[in-house]
């Protein structure tokens, strides 16, 4: 799927607020959203500024890469599950099937069992199906809770 | 002035603002001296007020945001000074209220004795950077950032009461979070 097409889907689902911390597969739709991406410091930074925006009445989404998972599972666990304060998650998957750099290969390993254990639905992607987790993240988010899109290379051109 | 004492002084001069409070006795402080559906109360997530406050900011600039945070609170999110100071909302007012120390932990100290947390706002670049004693006026200093434009990085030095006994906030969370997103 290409960025502008992403991005497309994204606004038709009524997402406008985008924020987060890149990744080099996540470099096009970062791209692609232009002002409308707000540059945070850290994953769990951009997740509050994510919750303040949808408690204004905006429709967030935060993009990260999985090893972000690590600084975020406090602010999920504890804001957003909680409050049910919901948010999409667009991780790109580093560390897919053990072949990546090395900081990428625990976090490559167990980011999907991560997202299950804490309760946060997830589907990984890898081109065209990002259109159908879209519109499952999306049923997710309606009822109040957190859904996460993973993100493969060469999913996002 | 003792940390309960000035957060009940801060919210006599609040009216419609939304407040977004650190974990923590300020929270509980905040919701025992005068509970508001406009009032968030954050239970965890430490150092998350402030970016809370922020996305609100951005999200609705029409409305005011006062977050109510705490120095163990900034120091963790220290970096959210950076972002203040470069997307710079008109409508937020970050106050900081200091008592050195993780107060609903027991009192351990944080390093806030030793730095300089106006200077790391200034030196970011936030617009209006004041700075409060333990022994001086507090409420001008806050009803001045209600007025104008900013945003503002308010700190204020407080002690903390070694025999705080604030009660827990008792609304469930997602209350919490319904009633002020539709207030």
């Amino acid at each position: 799927m290409d960025a502008q097409g992403l991005k497309k889907s994204l606004k038709e689902l009524g997402f406008d607020f985008f924020t987060g911390v890149p990744c080099s597969l996540l470099g096009g739709i970062i791209r692609a959203l232009g002002d409308d991406y707000i540059p945070s410091v850290r994953e769990d930074t951009a997740l509050g500024l994510a919750a303040g925006a949808y408690l204004g009445g905006r429709k967030p989404c935060v993009l990260m890469q999985n090893s972000g998972i690590g600084y975020s599972l406090n602010v999920l666990t504890s804001l957003n599950l909680i409050y049910d304060i919901p948010v999409l998650l667009m991780i790109s998957y580093r560390g897919f099937g053990g072949k990546d750099a090395p900081e990428h290969i625990i976090m490559g390993k167990h980011c999907v069992e991560l997202m299950e254990a804490i309760g946060i639905s997830s589907r990984v992607c890898s081109g065209q199906d990002l259109e159908s987790a879209l519109a499952e993240a999306d049923g997710q988010i309606k009822n109040g809770k957190p859904y996460a899109v993973f993100i493969r290379e060469g999913a996002v051109s | 002035m003792i940390m309960r004492d000035a957060i009940a002084g801060l919210l006599s001069a609040i009216k419609d603002e939304y407040v977004v409070c650190a974990n923590g006795f300020i929270s509980r402080d905040t919701f025992n001296a005068k509970d508001r559906p406009r009032n968030f109360y954050m239970l965890g997530s430490m150092g998350q007020a402030s970016s809370i406050g922020l996305g609100l900011a951005i999200a609705d600039p029409r409305k005011k945001v006062v977050v109510f945070d705490g120095d163990g609170n900034l120091l963790m999110n220290l970096g959210i000074l950076a972002m203040i100071a470069q997307i710079s909302p008109k409508n937020l007012i970050h106050v900081v209220l200091d008592n050195e120390c993780y107060d609903s932990t027991g009192g351990q100290p944080t390093i806030s004795s030793s730095i300089d947390l106006s200077g790391a706002a200034k030196g970011c670049g936030i617009k209006n950077v004041v700075m409060k004693g333990l022994t001086e006026d507090i409420t001008a200093a806050f009803k001045d950032c209600l007025a104008k434009d900013g945003p503002h990085f308010l700190l204020l030095k407080v002690a903390r009461d070694p025999s705080e006994k604030t009660p827990r906030v008792n609304i469930e969370p997602p209350e919490i979070a319904a009633r002020f997103k539709r207030s």
